[in-house]
């Protein structure tokens, strides 16, 4: 139930398959829902070139191995992963995978979404975007933003 | 007493400060410890606050060797509880 932070691009397809291979026994899980949210190139009617994600490192760890460790319990998982970028980011370029891995598909995709709907609302990240007219700081009450 | 101050994104650039260390006899409200360290900069409302990387309200008391965080509404807005 690891949670990974990461300053440099990564491809969520390879890791999901990395992990499922190295962690969880064939057989074991009859059900896996899988979230990727990548960057857009525009926001607010603005192209946008570059957003960088800013967070608190110490309190972001903290809280992705609660939540993580939480959501197995939750929804009776056999494991989950959430991996998500920091730093520099481009357009196309993935931002956060979150994946459950359960028994039955409802838990599967039930835990997914939680995941990810947690991790948006409460995990210490902030976005400043690069568009044609300078930087800004954008948080999800003005907009629905650049993925996710 | 010594509290660790940290100041998060817009925050960071609206206080010039990324992190600081306030010194204090004795516990401290949250609030206090923003005025003191910012010297005397109006905290913005939608401030959030965080004691030893779990959100708290502003008036909270912070002791020596305790971590407080002022940060703008993450990326996903509010959390559900604040």
């Amino acid at each position: 139930m690891p949670a990974y932070l990461k300053a440099t691009a990564f491809d969520p397809y390879q890791e999901l398959v990395r992990y499922q291979r190295s962690q969880l026994a064939s057989g074991s899980y009859g059900a896996t829902a899988s979230f990727v949210g990548s960057m857009r190139d525009f926001n607010l009617d603005d192209n946008v070139s570059r957003m960088t994600l800013e967070h608190y490192p110490a309190m972001t760890r903290h809280y992705l191995d609660r939540l993580c460790q939480a959501t197995i319990g939750q929804f009776d998982l056999q494991d989950c992963l959430v991996i998500h970028r920091y730093g520099d980011i481009r357009p196309g370029e993935p931002i956060v995978l979150t994946a459950a891995w359960s028994a039955h598909r409802a838990q599967a995709f039930d835990a997914c979404r939680h995941l990810m709907e947690e991790l948006k609302s409460k995990a210490p990240f902030w976005k400043k975007e690069t568009t044609d007219d300078g930087e800004r700081w954008v948080h999800d009450e003005q907009s629905s933003s650049s993925e996710k | 007493m010594k509290v660790k101050v940290l100041f998060f994104a817009s925050l960071r650039e609206l206080t010039g400060i990324g992190q600081s260390e306030f010194e204090t006899t004795e516990p401290a409200r949250l609030d206090y410890i923003w005025s003191k360290t910012t010297g005397g900069k109006a905290m913005p409302a939608n401030t959030l606050c965080a004691l030893n990387m779990a959100y708290v309200k502003p008036d909270t008391l912070a002791g020596d060797g305790d971590e407080v965080a002022f940060f703008p509404p993450v990326t996903g807005g509010q959390p559900r509880h604040h």
